[in-house]
């Protein structure tokens, strides 16, 4: 049996949440990724946050589809419900799982290829339903599983190990989401979890589709020294726009005095607070128009901003545009749904 | 001219017509005048894949008999369309009328020795009587209405109350429809001999009847059975099964204060999503399901494949139309049967219902989401533009308050509780079906599902055994659902007889038509309609006790026969095919003159 379950560890004192839990009460199983493998660090983010959140590992599904991000959704949360679809239908899948309990949190794990190329119409059309879910793109530039292909995020004129550099456009789900109206926006790397954690922890609250491309590195088919997604370029050339720090209101005392103008404070549908710190000053993660001349400004620079990069905590999300009932569809008693014998004969009188 | 035969009740009218002109209401409104005189009825609307302005027809065969099916030939012709007048002239029986508008001189080629023409100035009339130009097209459709009324005879009462039912809501435009009514009814009492032979007289064969089409009783079944999410994506024919669902949930499921929903319908962005939506809410909990047609399955075959492999409850209807590829979307076929049983990449089987009518759409609904969580497992109900687009005259619908939904093997949190641990794909009690958790329940019952390999114990696998091991307990649950599946249903002949037709859906009343007029002639064939893939031992059992099987379905490949071949364990050379594949709805003919030909072939021989 190739399936490895990971082996508790727990430790005398070790730090317990609002829930008596453990962190190691949100692990998963061991992964199968390579050594040094960027997602595994996104794993190890995706554990903190939800740790941190204090959140019922039973109350979250995890969806993903095919893929090495894919695969990661076996290696958090093991006392989660998770669905390991498709290539490239999460998003539909996660769709469903929403409309039929909305309660639930729900977090979809995929990558550049799941997303990009053979998902971007399901990708799209989350982000147009506002769907309520965590959306994390773990992006390396590459097809790890069938080795080394490049992806459809992989930049113009990029090298790979062996062979011809990628003469494609890129396509860059940041400025997606910003096109497509999505309405948390985020972008980090896998090796920021200072950065990372809270911005999960920000799109696990926020109701409503939140986005968060993370630039993941394939040690094995992507980290050369030509290459544009490699941790080396990453430090290089990651440029920070507006850091998010989290504020749980059930844990923290919310500090109130802002600095006008470097700080934008959010609250977010569940009660919870972001400060949104200015890394840069003309940095306005309100405005869509400018989010995204900043980002495509940088990109042309070989610069990554990253941070939550945009945030519209108002728009009404899928549940809330259909007007469903606030009880989850799965909890509604069968009698509330079936209109019964006497209501069949009635209508029928129109049939005549 | 052969002089007309008297005939009461026993007929076949067709309005020739251009689609986006109101015609639809007219014929409806002349369908319901007969079904409310008591006498049994049969509509087919043939209609182009096009919004306005291209040939349309609606067929209505008046039967005192109560047949279901159409009978090839046409008595009563109403040729409203100059288009297709070539065309319309030809499809009139010796001794039948045509109906034109004689506002016009009539064209050379509009006639016939053998059929009566009548000429009745419908556009004049309208024109002189509306002046605005809309107008004037729709009433023309009724001022046919008023003439075929005084024609064959139709109860005026009876028009004259379905159109105020009909306008209640807008009761200003009743006195114009019946003005356009009369204008037609008037000129042709004046003009022609009325009644003609072919008339209609107060029958008592309707009631405890309704007239509905497939897609409504199913959307109406949906919304019985609890369905809480429909994910969809439109395609013709199946797209007011939809519009069904929805408009019934808008009428039960809305909460009159609050205007909450008790539902969530999703227009997916295509077939492969819907799929995926109606996945992942029944891995959820919900019953959940989508329609479609035809090319619709073939997008959706990647994720029903997923449903069937990690065992998660799907529905879906197919409305069958012409294919292959786009084909002819507003025409039927039943070409999607082998499509269905085995769509999907690998080793995979589906359970199919088989509708017959709209009554079986509503009842195999609800069986459809008893059936897919009880099995863990796709269900497909397989119907037909036949079924669901036309109105059928069905059996009033019934409903059983004591009815609760089979959930199947779903362990709640008391019984998670219960157990010491949970393994997802374990077949605990030999039925081949494991039981599964809600996500969201009692953290005990935590798996992961995948569409990877996978053992009993719902650990992932790519170990031989433990993926074969799975792989054939699924055919232990494929057993079990042969056993729960709806059984066919056998009429037999008078005397006991090795010979019998096997058929499926829409063509069962054409197969009990050509029973009786065979029957009539000496032929003793006994008739078993499958209801249901996996086939029973019922249908083992029928197949081996005759010699001599006629198969009739609506395809080309004779697919329900292919099927029947390789999933029984009958001997080959005891099936013949009759098929018919046009895009009509199938009529007795067919089936009578195949039978006959091969039968008096073999008598000669």
């Amino acid at each position: 049996m190739s399936f490895i379950s990971k082996p508790k560890v727990t430790h005398e004192g070790r730090e317990v949440n609002a829930l008596g839990h453990t962190r190691s009460d949100y692990d998963g199983a061991m992964s199968t990724l390579c050594a040094g493998c960027g997602h595994d660090s996104v794993t190890a983010a995706m554990t903190r946050a939800f740790f941190e959140l204090s959140i019922s590992p039973h109350r979250a599904v995890k969806i993903s589809g095919i893929g090495c991000s894919s695969k990661t959704t076996a290696y958090f949360l093991g006392q989660s419900h998770g669905n390991n679809t498709v290539h490239g239908r999460m998003p539909s899948i996660a769709t469903g799982s929403q409309a039929a309990n909305g309660d639930l949190h729900c977090i979809g794990i995929s990558g550049d290829g799941d997303t990009l190329s053979i998902g971007l119409g399901q990708f799209a059309h989350a982000i147009r339903r506002n769907l309520n879910m965590l959306y994390v793109i773990e992006n390396n530039g590459v097809y790890g599983l069938t080795k080394g292909q490049f992806s459809a995020s992989a930049a113009m004129g990029a090298m790979p190990k062996k062979g011809e550099a990628n003469m494609q456009i890129p396509i860059d789900p940041v400025k997606m989401g910003l096109a497509l109206g999505a309405t948390f926006i985020a972008r980090s790397f896998s090796g920021d979890k200072a950065q990372l954690v809270p911005l999960i922890k920000a799109g696990l609250s926020h109701k409503g589709f939140a986005l968060i491309d993370v630039l993941s590195p394939c040690v094995t088919f992507n980290d050369h020294e030509d290459s544009t997604m490699s941790y080396a370029y990453a430090y290089q050339n990651l440029q920070p726009a507006a850091e998010a720090d989290f504020i749980d209101p059930e844990r923290e005392e919310i500090v109130a005095d802002y600095i006008e103008g470097e700080v934008v404070p959010v609250t977010l549908h569940d009660g919870s607070k972001i400060t949104l710190k200015k890394a840069d000053e003309g940095y306005n993660p309100r405005d869509r128009g400018k989010a995204f001349d900043y980002v495509m400004r940088h990109q042309e620079d070989g610069q990554i901003v990253t941070g939550l990069l945009y945030v519209d905590e108002n728009l009404p999300d899928m549940h809330e545009g259909n007007k469903t009932i606030g009880t989850p569809l799965v909890d509604l008693p069968f009698e509330d749904l079936c209109p019964g014998s006497n209501a069949l004969a009635g209508l029928q009188e129109r049939y005549r | 001219m052969p002089a007309a035969k008297s005939r009461l009740n026993d007929f076949v009218l067709k309005v020739a017509n251009v689609n986006g002109t109101g015609s639809a209401s007219a014929n409806g409104l002349l369908m319901k005048a007969f079904f409310r005189m008591g006498i049994p009825v049969v509509g087919k609307n043939f209609f182009p894949s096009n919004i306005q302005g291209m040939p349309t027809w609606y067929e209505i065969r008046i039967t005192k008999k109560g047949y279901k099916a159409r009978t090839g030939t046409i008595d009563i012709m109403v040729a409203m369309n100059a288009e297709t007048y070539d065309d319309d002239i030809k499809e009139v029986g010796p001794g039948g009328y045509l109906v034109y508008d004689s506002t016009w001189p009539r064209q050379k080629t509009l006639s016939r020795s053998d059929i009566t023409i009548i000429g009745i100035p419908l556009a004049a009339m309208c024109n002189e009587s509306f002046s605005n130009p809309r107008v004037r097209i729709l009433m023309k459709n009724m001022a046919y209405v008023g003439a075929i009324a005084a024609l064959v005879d139709i109860d005026m009462t009876v028009i004259r109350e379905l159109i105020e039912q009909i306008f209640a809501g807008k009761p200003a435009l009743v006195p114009a429809n019946i003005q356009a009514i009369d204008l037609g009814y008037d000129y042709a009492k004046a003009n022609f001999a009325c009644p003609l032979p072919l008339k209609v007289k107060t029958l008592n064969k309707t009631k405890g009847h309704i007239m509905i089409d497939g897609n409504t009783a199913a959307g109406l079944g949906c919304v019985y059975a609890g369905a809480t999410v429909g994910a969809w994506y439109p395609i013709t024919p199946s797209t007011s099964l939809m519009d069904a669902f929805k408009a019934f949930c808008s009428r039960y499921r809305v909460d009159k204060k609050t205007g909450e929903k008790r539902f969530s319908i999703i227009q997916a962005e295509d077939e492969l999503a819907s799929a995926g939506m109606v996945l992942g809410a029944g891995w959820t909990g919900a019953r959940a399901f989508t329609c479609t047609s035809g090319p619709g399955i073939s997008l959706m075959s990647e994720l029903v494949g997923l449903a069937y492999y990690a065992e998660i409850p799907m529905v879906l209807f197919d409305i069958q139309r012409v294919g292959p590829s786009t084909g002819m979307p507003t025409r039927t076929q039943q070409g999607d049967i082998q499509l269905c049983a085995y769509a999907s990449h690998g080793d995979t089987r589906h359970v199919l219902l088989f509708p017959a009518d709209p009554e079986e759409c509503f009842d195999q609904a609800v069986a459809a989401f008893d059936l897919s969580e009880r099995l863990q497992t796709p269900i497909f109900v397989v119907s037909d533009l036949d079924i669901g687009m036309n109105d059928w005259m069905c059996k009033d619908l019934k409903w059983d308050d004591s009815y609760r939904p089979d959930r199947g093997k779903v362990l709640n949190d008391e019984e998670l509780a219960k157990i010491e641990k949970f393994y997802r794909y374990l077949d605990v009690d030999g039925d081949g079906i494991p039981y599964r958790t809600l996500p969201g329940s009692n953290p005990k019952g935590v798996y992961f599902s995948r569409g990877a390999g996978h053992n009993r114990y719902g650990g992932r696998t790519e170990v031989g055994d433990e993926y074969q091991d799975v792989m054939d307990r699924l055919m232990v649950k494929w057993r079990t659902a042969a056993k729960l599946v709806p059984p066919p249903l056998i009429r037999r002949a008078r005397e006991k007889t090795r010979l019998a037709i096997l058929s499926v859906g829409s063509c069962d009343g054409a197969v009990r038509e050509a029973l009786d007029n065979l029957g009539r002639q000496g032929a003793m064939i006994d008739y078993m309609r499958v209801r249901a893939f996996p086939f029973s031992e019922k249908v083992e059992s029928f197949l081996s006790d005759h010699d001599r099987i006629f198969v009739v379905e609506q395809n080309r490949d004779a697919q329900l026969k292919g099927l029947i071949e390789i999933e029984t364990r009958v001997e080959k050379n005891k099936l013949t095919s009759i098929l018919q594949y046009d895009g009509l709805p199938m009529d007795s003919r067919v089936i009578e003159q195949a039978i006959g030909e091969i039968l008096a072939k073999e008598a000669a021989a």
